[in-house]
């Protein structure tokens, strides 16, 4: 089963942390991926621009409106995410609480769903 | 395309027999594996264009040799280099090449590999990648492509699996016996993943995967030949064919699910069926009654009822009594449930649910809710099924499923 592993990120906590506690959670990044990638379970993932880069699209009677901003206003955005394809769900959860953002803010996990169908 | 499909066949037949032979002379069955795949893929680039050899296994064993010991040496190289003290000498091809493996060791060669490959140390995940790899002849992007994970995601993970195999220290021969039923257990179910994995998929772009129940038929057909009386084993076959024969009615052109009940039985496959119910003739009289035998036996009442209506019910419920004695699991249960509710009535299907709502492993399960719903719908409460359909929906994580849910909630909110 695939889950994705959603990163969140409040700015206000981030710069309450020193210089070297932030290097340290990009390091630990690396250090989080590699076992996971020999393992096989890391499908992949991506590091997301500040949502001030963000662009927001909607279309109304046919017309496509693009104003500067994130769709969803809060403190606390998605600023990353993995992709990761474990046997359970425990074992997704345990690799959520690896990534080191998950001590400052919190990792969703998501099932991603599938096209396995059985029939009823 | 057509040469294609007969080349990989021979491919894939011979994979495990090539390999067998080379870690019988070798060792090394994480170097080996990797040397046959490499031949394999030689042979799949040289042959269409020079012409098939004489002997496709005698050729395919040559070149996969030579890569390994090619590989082995300068393995020992680099270990002199780096100053290793005991350079184990390889095996080379000092070694003769023995004429002809006898056709007993080609069998037993292909059965331990099994054996090696459903390793109790590896997750289920690796087990089935280097099955299907070292024993059905498929390459990496094969499997990767049928698993939806990157190539390099796929590689990890075969060669993590073949490391663990070495860490454990498992030698090449067939398991000893007082272990070998719980081995044979972990086998089949592997290859019942496989069947599942491609039989649950729908059209589209997993198309791909539809691949992989043909690949867990010819698996389970070679084990069959190999232990021909075990009854399980039989079992499992006719299951996968009983089962596999409805493939054609199962979705819609749009790929929407057909329940069992609204299926076009014209279109199920009769050869399949014959073969997977005297299969399964055969093996209920000869034996213990497993788990596979019951579920296989389920699956020819259905496969033989001409209609939806015929269905025997009371034999069904009968085999899923048994079932639930033999190996209880609350999604067996659930079954049970709606082949009681088809010979009492929806309300004794609903008592039954009461027994998996108790079970915590089931606790969100959107199986529980669907089943619900159908008996609730059956027991004509539009309502209250209309909500679980409505449940089950949210709660599945495959989209056919939640489509199919969706479809039923939404019809019973314009009915009532």
């Amino acid at each position: 089963m695939r889950y994705l592993l959603m990163i969140y990120m409040n700015p206000t906590v981030f710069e309450t942390l020193s210089e070297e506690e932030q290097a340290a959670v990009m390091d630990a990044h690396a250090e989080f991926q590699k076992p996971i990638r020999e393992s096989g379970e890391l499908v992949g993932f991506a590091a997301l621009a500040d949502p001030s880069n963000s662009k927001t699209v909607r279309v109304r009677d046919d017309v496509a409106a693009v104003t500067d901003g994130p769709y969803v206003e809060a403190k606390e955005f998605l600023a990353g995410f993995y992709v990761v394809d474990c046997e359970t769900v425990e074992r997704a959860n345990e690799l959520a609480a690896m990534i080191p953002d998950a001590r400052f803010t919190a990792v969703e996990v998501r099932p991603v769903m599938n096209e396995a169908g059985l029939e009823m | 395309m057509r040469t294609d499909a007969r080349l990989d066949g021979l491919l894939r037949r011979l994979a495990p027999e090539v390999l067998g032979a080379l870690v019988r002379r070798y060792g090394h069955f994480e170097a080996s594996e990797d040397a046959v795949q490499e031949a394999l893929l030689a042979a799949a680039k040289q042959w269409p264009e020079r012409g098939l050899p004489e002997s496709p296994r005698g050729w395919l064993i040559t070149v996969a040799s030579r890569r390994l010991t090619d590989q082995l040496r300068s393995d020992a190289a680099r270990r002199r280099r780096e100053g290793a003290t005991a350079a184990l000498a390889p095996a080379d091809a000092q070694i003769a090449l023995a004429p002809d493996d006898r056709e007993a060791a080609a069998r037993d060669d292909t059965l331990t590999l099994l054996f090696m490959c459903c390793h109790p140390a590896l997750s289920a995940a690796s087990q089935i990648a280097l099955t299907l790899r070292a024993v059905g002849g498929l390459t990496t992007a094969e499997i990767a492509r049928a698993f939806l994970v990157p190539e390099a995601t796929m590689a990890q993970r075969i060669s993590r699996a073949k490391q663990r195999i070495r860490a454990d220290g498992a030698s090449f021969n067939l398991p000893p016996e007082p272990e070998r039923a719980e081995r044979l257990r972990v086998v089949l179910h592997v290859l019942y993943l496989i069947f599942n994995e491609g039989y649950t998929a729908s059209s589209g772009p997993e198309l791909q995967r539809s691949e992989l129940t043909g690949e867990a038929i010819r698996l389970t057909r070679a084990v069959h030949r190999l232990l021909p009386g075990e009854g399980e084993v039989a079992a499992l076959l006719a299951l996968m064919l009983l089962t596999d024969a409805r493939r054609p009615a199962r979705t819609a052109p749009d790929g929407g699910l057909v329940p069992l009940a609204e299926q076009d039985r014209d279109l199920w496959n009769r050869d399949a069926i014959r073969e997977g119910i005297a299969l399964i003739s055969a093996a209920l009289p000869a034996g213990p009654i497993g788990p596979y035998q019951l579920q296989a036996a389920i699956a020819a009442v259905h496969d033989e009822a001409p209609t939806a209506e015929d269905t025997d019910w009371v034999q069904i419920v009968g085999l899923y009594d048994l079932l639930e004695r033999v190996a209880p699991n609350p999604m067996v249960t659930l079954n049970h449930a709606v082949a009681v509710a088809m010979t009492s009535g929806p309300q004794a299907g609903l008592d039954l649910l009461r027994a998996v709502d108790a079970d915590d492993r089931m606790v969100g399960h959107h199986r529980v809710d669907a089943v619900r719903a159908h008996l609730l719908e059956m027991a004509g409460d539009a309502e209250a099924a209309r909500l679980s359909y409505r449940r089950a929906a949210r709660r599945t994580t495959s989209l056919p499923e939640q489509r199919y849910l969706e479809a039923r909630a939404a019809r019973l909110a314009e009915t009532s």
